[in-house]
């Protein structure tokens, strides 16, 4: 197959090869290495419950060989019933590919905690808020992508929201100040990107990859001059509290994980669940999609195609800003150079392998939080793995995803070009 | 959607200039038909919003507009001795230090331009060959990586003979890079993969990898607690042409690799083939070229000329490895490239602006205070500028012919 998969290979029937062969590979490794090659005699203990909780629940304390064993004879079950679905002309089912991840990632975690304790509950809370930036961050490219316009400024706009929330928050000693003012960053960042894509037709991947540029210099030179020089007066915002939810955070692991979190987590959740109803349920988002996809017909639809893209890229822009604000008023509390650290990119990423849809865009993010936060803790306990092949697990799973390896994904058919009304 | 795309000006629509015509006369045409124009003029707003940046940063400036009503001169006049500064310390650091006495060491700043230009260009080229591929290469940075991870470990891990060893050296690196150009045109060819998703992935996988790399005992040096390499042997090392600057043979092999992909666009079959790609995939298709093995060449050289920087950056200028390397050089070769509108000698030209201003920048921050950073806005505020031609026009008001897209056939997609 050397030309690019177009729209009409989708309708092929015959389901691919690949997904239960990459199960398969996958499947052997896990048996092999976490399995038989692992060490027996050893625990893996996982703590449940943070010293707070209301009911405490003991560490679980597994048996590191047979348990990684089982898990990987479940990845092999699984491989084989997707080759056994594809043989009978069916499509590998997304819940299958969801269970065979989580079984063996268990399987992967069981064989690297071997000998060690870690807590279950930390380890998602803090792949939680590595992945709140990302989700935001992908959401903005999904609006963005979704009407026509290639989003590669969204690193830009998470910098831009870190920055200017937290210069504002400190000049004005309120923190939801600078949560609006994180929005106008990403807003302003996003109009920019809108201007010249749209109005002036420039390239769009261009326009973003010139304006994370930007953006990186404005802030990093802001920095140099007032942020650092004057810390008190420019960059001390603090961070926003914890909200607890009440009965919700009471619930083992889920609670503490999901329910006290900051504002910026619980509007994250909101504003996924709103975007997804908004695109798949709602007139607006059946326009955005046509939009996206054909915008001739839509505009002989009398839809503004422009203006709705023009539209779009703004609404992007506000919430990477608003996911910007969780690097400084979400965590860490001050900001630092170059403080997005290529997070924009991992969003796009996310976006892709999550299919330009919101829930799947969300998965990707916690998927790609969880392996980072993983590398970090497994760093401390010390793995057989070098954790920088941990940190390059994102990026390869996406490149596989793209050459669709894992399943196919398909952007747009209409976005990244303008469109001039001939 | 091909009827909605506004006209890319294809490089063979424009009207081909009489063979007679004198350089000058060509120069001339070129100005008033605007893209130099337009070029100079997106150089001068971009300098002037760096100058508000700067002034309005300074503290010195801010304590003064506290009175500003009462004494306005003052305010203006503080301005005006930051900005002054910060360009003339920019421009003594990247061109001519007039404060010097003896000719050598008064070009000295010069050599360090055309130092820092070296891998600028390098990567600049391999970036603009893809563009007229219609190819978006924003791998340059993991391709440097690559490449110096190659020519590195060639410099300081194998022993060989004078001449030979830096010949092999400079290979490895370009084949580096070349390998991690190649493989986003195979996966592209392959598999439809967009370059740009699979480039800027790869990009990380290299920066994580050197990571690595310098934490093992092949490539750590030894003794060291953080992750540098050995210094690469002498028989390895780019020669430097004087006693007191960093400038190397490097240059010269950059000029020469200018030339060649001069020669390959304009001169001959393959370059006319990666120029129809560029302009239409589906009509060079058509017309028997293959699309795919072009996206696999034009991805294999511009990987190599990416590589070539890396070999710069580790056997000419720095001499060893680090974690950062790559220094940001692949993602200011993307601007290079796009303001040198894809050519190779306006690469070159770009390269040199680029590098001056890098070379200026240290003694700034040194001399005056301005962090370094405004380089990046300086350059990015052209890019976008030059990128806009309207807007340009609109706000200086001249009136110039269309000067068309910075780049043609690079009017698409994800799709395509």
């Amino acid at each position: 197959m050397t030309a690019p998969p177009t729209a009409g290979a989708e309708l092929a029937v015959r389901p691919s090869w690949k997904a239960p062969i990459a199960f398969a590979v996958l499947a052997l490794v896990a048996l092999i290495t976490f399995g038989i090659l692992g060490e027996s005699g050893q625990t893996s203990t996982f703590g449940i419950s943070t010293g707070s909780d209301a009911w405490q629940i003991d560490p679980l304390a597994l048996s590191s060989r047979p348990v990684a064993l089982g898990l990987s004879l479940v990845c092999v079950v699984i491989a084989a019933y997707a080759a056994w679905l594809v043989r009978a002309g069916q499509a590998v089912p997304v819940w299958l590919t969801v269970l065979f991840a989580v079984a063996f990632v268990l399987a992967f975690l069981v064989w690297a905690v071997a000998g060690e304790q870690i807590s279950f509950t930390s380890l998602l809370q803090g792949a939680l808020a590595l992945s709140v930036p990302l989700v935001f961050g992908a959401l903005s490219g999904v609006l963005c992508e979704r009407a026509g316009v290639i989003n590669i400024a969204i690193e830009g706009q998470l910098l831009a929201g870190a920055f200017l929330s937290a210069v504002v928050a400190t000049l004005t000693g309120n923190l939801y100040v600078g949560l609006i003012a994180a929005v106008v960053a990403g807003l302003l960042v996003a109009f920019v990107l809108a201007v010249f894509a749209i109005k002036y037709i420039v390239n769009q991947i261009i326009v973003g990859v010139v304006l994370n540029v930007l953006v990186l210099g404005v802030t990093n030179f802001l920095y140099g001059q007032l942020l650092a020089p004057e810390a008190g007066t420019w960059n001390s915002p603090g961070t926003l509290p914890r909200v607890e939810i009440p009965l919700l955070n009471e619930i083992p692991v889920i609670g503490p994980v999901v329910f006290e979190q900051t504002i910026i987590v619980y509007a994250m959740y909101v504003t996924v669940i709103l975007v997804h109803i908004a695109l798949f349920r709602t007139r607006w988002g059946l326009r955005v999609r046509a939009v996206g996809e054909h915008p001739k017909a839509a505009d002989t639809l009398g839809i503004r195609v422009n203006t709705v893209r023009f539209r779009n890229v703004l609404l992007g822009g506000a919430v990477a800003g608003l996911g910007g604000a969780f690097f400084t008023l979400g965590n860490v509390g001050a900001f630092s150079r170059e403080m997005s650290a290529g997070q924009g990119f991992i969003a796009l990423a996310a976006m892709i392998f999550g299919r330009w849809s919101p829930l799947g865009a969300l998965g990707a993010a916690l998927l790609f939080g969880f392996a980072n936060n993983l590398q970090s803790v497994l760093g401390i306990i010390g793995t057989p793995i070098p954790s920088e092949f941990m940190l390059m697990l994102p990026y390869i799973l996406t490149i596989f995803a793209v050459a669709g390896l894992v399943g196919r994904v398909r952007a747009p058919a209409a976005d990244g070009e303008p469109y001039v009304k001939s | 959607m091909t009827d909605t795309k506004p006209p890319a000006a294809a490089p063979e629509e424009q009207p081909k200039p009489p063979a007679e015509e004198t350089f000058f006369q060509r120069f001339m045409r070129e100005l008033t038909s605007g893209s130099i124009l337009v070029t100079i003029l997106s150089v001068v707003l971009a300098l002037l919003i760096g100058a508000v940046l700067i002034a309005a940063s300074d503290p010195d400036v801010q304590d003064r507009a506290g009175y500003f009503f009462s004494r306005p001169g003052d305010t203006f006049e503080a301005a005006w001795n930051s900005v002054s500064n910060a360009y003339s310390a920019l421009f003594t650091g990247s061109i001519i230090d007039i404060n010097e006495y003896t000719v050598g060491r008064a070009l000295r700043p010069l050599a360090e331009t055309a130092t820092n230009a070296a891998p600028l260009i390098a990567a600049g080229l391999g970036v603009a060959l893809a563009f007229r591929a219609g190819l978006f290469n924003i791998g340059a940075e993991g391709q440097i990586i690559l490449g110096a991870i190659l020519a590195g470990y060639v410099g300081f891990g194998w022993q060989l003979p004078t001449g030979l060893h830096l010949i092999v050296g400079v290979l490895a690196g370009i084949v580096g890079g070349a390998v991690w150009g190649g493989v986003v045109g195979l996966l592209k060819a392959r598999t439809g993969a967009h370059e740009v998703i699979v480039t800027i992935m790869l990009n990380y996988v290299a920066r994580f990898l050197i990571a690595y790399l310098l934490t093992t005992a092949a490539f750590q040096r030894p003794g060291a607690a953080n992750p540098v390499s050995p210094i690469v042997d002498e028989s390895a090392q780019l020669p430097r042409f004087f006693d007191d600057s960093r400038l190397h043979l490097g240059f010269v092999l950059v000029i020469l690799a200018a030339f060649g992909v001069w020669w390959l666009l304009e001169r001959s079959t393959m370059g006319f083939e990666f120029r129809a790609v560029g302009a239409n995939p589906t009509a060079a298709r058509t017309a028997g070229m293959s699309v795919s093995r072009t996206y696999i060449w034009v991805m294999l050289l511009a990987g190599g000329l990416a590589g070539l920087a890396g070999v710069m950056q580790v056997l000419g200028t720095e001499r060893y490895l680090t974690t950062g390397i790559s220094g940001g050089l692949g993602f200011d070769a993307i601007t290079v490239a796009l303001l040198g509108r894809a050519s190779p000698w306006g690469t070159v030209a770009a390269g040199l602006l680029f590098g001056a201003l890098r070379a200026g920048g240290v003694p700034m921050q040194a001399g005056t205070g301005t962090p370094i950073d405004i380089i990046l806005v300086i350059q990015s505020l052209i890019v976008l500028f030059i990128a806009a031609p309207p807007l340009v026009r609109a706000i200086f008001r001249v009136k110039v012919r269309a000067a068309g897209q910075p780049v043609a056939g690079l009017q698409r997609g994800w799709g395509a």
